[in-house]
């Protein structure tokens, strides 16, 4: 069987398919997190792919910035969810609805 | 040369006003002596130009340029002919008695100065309206004279009942004033011009000049009249505006100003002999003229009045409804073609009015300002000079021969002979009604068993103001053997240049019309004999026990007040009814409420999407981009 960029992009797809449901469905915010790197991940597959059958290098120096940018904003979150869970004593989603009027 | 110096005759009381408001405001006597001085010279310059016209009929004197818009050009001009000149003689001659009489009469008034201020800013307008030359200048001093005369009506303005008749003279005077103006601009529109002479000799050339406006015009012209003559159905603030001083009574409300319009009418009689007609609307009417309608307003207003004016008990608002039934005379005789009749009457009026109400001036003052007759009489004995002066006045007001008032009164019988019978039999009815009333008043006034305190102790005035009773009551007298009508008529191109003699002058009334004159002698006798019975030594009035129903209207003025007071209050309700529905239903309904419910609809509907809950946002957000990717990559 010869793989081919389709079998990439479809496996990106399911990725990110998954991670939307992830985010959608579940109500711990680690999960959602876990869920949003997920979707990040499945793009950066599609990226790589992209790059490796056009044989343009754009793409990987693209994910390069991604896994960079990622890595910072997982530390962000992840501290704004420690300061949450230490204010609130909780991090389901269903809780956090103090915007609401 | 005289003749250029008519600008001085108009502005002199002017400058006057505006010197004492400005510098003499804590000086009374100062005050006083520069409004006496500026009209005594205003008389002095209007006796020279009496004497320059002589026998010209009119002179002319450059006038001053003072407004050009378009092809519209409003000048104050001084008109100096005939009429004008005697019109102006009897305004600053009468003015300047009143003004040396206001001196005493006001004397010790807290705001003198005030009072000869606008006394002068009113001999200012008055002048104004006998010099104009147009339309324009005649309207700019109609107003000038209504605020004048809003002014000093009010000048007691503390007192409520005074400040109310000055507003509803005004008030009043503006319903007559709007219908002259829209006059004016009518007249405006269809000849072009301002200018009596230009419109005097349109009419002249083209007697269809007006159109089917013509007699609407006319109307409306006479609309200002009636506003400031107090013609029915106009006349109600008149009465009311005895609330003023007394020397103002008889100035502004008796004298000169309310004779304006009589002027007026005179002046713009040429609009009169258009052809008349009515536009197609108004077609119903069709057949009536403009003077037939001037006529009958006259004829009703002095039968009104003569009827109200028997019943009143204040000394000023019986000489009041007088000067409106006399204000009537004048209006009946313009319309009914006696324009000369109409001033004739106009001037002898307004020397024994002024006499009348200055004698009534000088009552009150001694009556420390009591003004009901039955709390005064037998005063003939303590205040002689008062009694003779008052008498000759009656006299001349009922017209007996051959005091100048019969000689007018007969002018204006005479023209009303001619004209139409019924207005004829009106006036003769109102003539016997005025001797009845003035000797009603004289009687309980002078002759009756004194009934106060106050009349017992009533004793004469200073000379400051006897005098000018005095100088009043001569022409007062002698104001008929002059021939003003004669005077006046030949100016005109019709005059009959026969000349006068002092004894044709003196008995011609019973000889060229005998009817009119002993027509007018006859109701002097029988209103004399009606008033000596009822009245001679009365010390309440009978005519109440009589004749209940009747005198309790003729009290009430007939109900005039009250009726326009209604009519006014139905009026308004109906239009704040109409109002507060458009500002609750529409302004603060559909418009401030629809906004504000608008917004808050939409506010509630927007505010169910703000779940609080993330996972929803996330959930609307990738709807949403799906949507968007599907419409962008649509295959």
């Amino acid at each position: 069987m010869n793989v081919g960029l389709e079998h990439y992009l479809t496996v990106s797809a399911l990725l990110f398919a998954l991670g939307l449901t992830g985010v959608l469905i579940r109500r711990n915010l680690l999960i959602m997190y876990m869920s949003i790197e997920l979707m990040l991940n499945a793009a950066n597959l599609a990226f790589v792919a992209m790059s490796r059958f056009t044989n343009n290098l754009n793409g990987q120096v693209m994910v390069f910035f991604i896994i960079t940018v990622a890595a910072a904003e997982v530390a962000v979150g992840l501290a704004l969810i420690v300061a949450l869970y230490r204010k609130r004593q909780t991090a389901h989603v269903e809780d956090l609805t103090s915007m609401k009027l | 040369m005289i003749e250029n110096l008519s600008a001085w005759i108009l502005f002199l009381p002017l400058i006057a006003a505006a010197v004492i408001t400005l510098f003499t405001r804590r000086s009374p006597s100062v005050s006083a002596y520069i409004s006496i001085a500026a009209i005594a010279i205003s008389f002095l310059l209007t006796l020279g130009l009496f004497f320059r016209l002589g026998n010209e009929t009119a002179l002319t004197v450059p006038a001053i340029k003072w407004l050009s818009v378009g092809n519209l050009n409003v000048e104050i001009g001084f008109l100096v002919d005939r009429l004008s000149v005697l019109m102006l003689l009897v305004v600053t001659g009468v003015g300047l008695m009143i003004h040396v009489y206001s001196y005493g009469y006001m004397h010790g008034d807290k705001a003198f100065s005030r009072f000869f201020a606008s006394l002068s800013l009113f001999t200012f307008s008055m002048l104004g309206i006998v010099f104009a030359t147009n339309f324009f200048q005649m309207f700019i001093f109609w107003e000038l004279v209504g605020l004048s005369s809003y002014l000093l009506i009010g000048y007691w303005f503390e007192k409520p009942s005074a400040a109310d008749a000055c507003k509803k003279a005004f008030l009043t005077n503006r319903i007559g004033d709007f219908g002259f103006l829209l006059g004016i601009i009518i007249i405006w529109s269809l000849l072009g011009s301002v200018q009596f002479s230009e419109l005097q000799n349109a009419i002249t050339q083209n007697k269809a000049a007006l159109g089917a406006l013509a007699t609407v015009a006319g109307v409306l012209i006479f609309m200002g009249a009636m506003g400031k003559s107090a013609q029915f159905p106009l006349h109600v603030w008149l009465p009311d505006a005895m609330e003023g001083p007394t020397p103002v009574s008889a100035l502004i409300h008796a004298a000169t100003m309310v004779a304006a319009g009589v002027y007026m009418l005179v002046r713009v009689f040429f609009l009169y002999t258009a052809t008349p007609a009515w536009p197609e609307a108004l077609s119903f009417m069709e057949g009536v003229t403009a003077l037939e309608i001037i006529a009958w307003i006259g004829g009703i207003t002095s039968l009104l009045a003569a009827l109200i004016a028997v019943q009143q008990n204040d000394i000023k608002r019986i000489l009041a409804y007088s000067t409106l039934s006399q204000l009537g005379y004048m209006i009946m005789s313009v319309g009914l073609d006696g324009k000369t009749a109409a001033m004739y009457h106009l001037t002898t009026h307004a020397f024994f009015k002024a006499l009348l109400f200055l004698g009534a001036g000088s009552v009150i003052h001694a009556m420390h300002h009591e003004q009901d007759i039955w709390q005064m009489g037998a005063l003939r004995k303590r205040m002689p000079r008062t009694f003779w002066t008052f008498l000759f006045g009656t006299l001349a007001l009922a017209g007996v021969w051959p005091l100048s008032g019969f000689y007018s009164k007969d002018e204006v019988f005479v023209a009303a002979i001619d004209g139409n019978p019924v207005l004829f039999g009106i006036a003769v009815l109102v003539a016997l009604l005025t001797t009845f009333y003035m000797f009603r008043l004289f009687f309980v006034v002078f002759y009756a068993p004194e009934k106060s305190e106050g009349a017992s102790h009533a004793h004469e005035s200073p000379t400051v103001m006897t005098g000018p009773l005095i100088v009043l009551a001569i022409p007062t007298v002698i104001a008929g053997f002059f021939g003003i009508n004669h005077y006046l008529s030949r100016g005109d191109a019709n005059a009959h240049g026969e000349h006068h003699g002092f004894v044709d002058l003196l008995i011609g009334p019973f000889g060229h019309a005998p009817l009119a004159a002993i027509m007018g002698l006859a109701a002097v006798i029988f209103g004399f004999a009606a008033a000596y019975g009822l009245y001679y030594r009365a010390k309440q009035d009978p005519l109440p026990n009589m004749m209940r129903p009747v005198a309790r209207s003729m009290r009430n003025r007939f109900y005039f007040d009250e009726l326009y007071a209604a009519l006014i209050n139905l009026t308004h309700e109906a239009l704040a009814k109409i109002a507060t529905g458009i500002d609750r239903w529409i302004v603060g309904g559909a418009l401030v409420k629809g906004v504000q419910g608008t917004t808050e609809l939409f506010g509630r509907g927007l505010r169910l999407a703000q779940t609080g809950n993330l996972q929803t946002y996330a959930f609307i957000f990738v709807i949403g981009l799906a949507v968007l990717l599907f419409v962008f990559f649509r295959p």
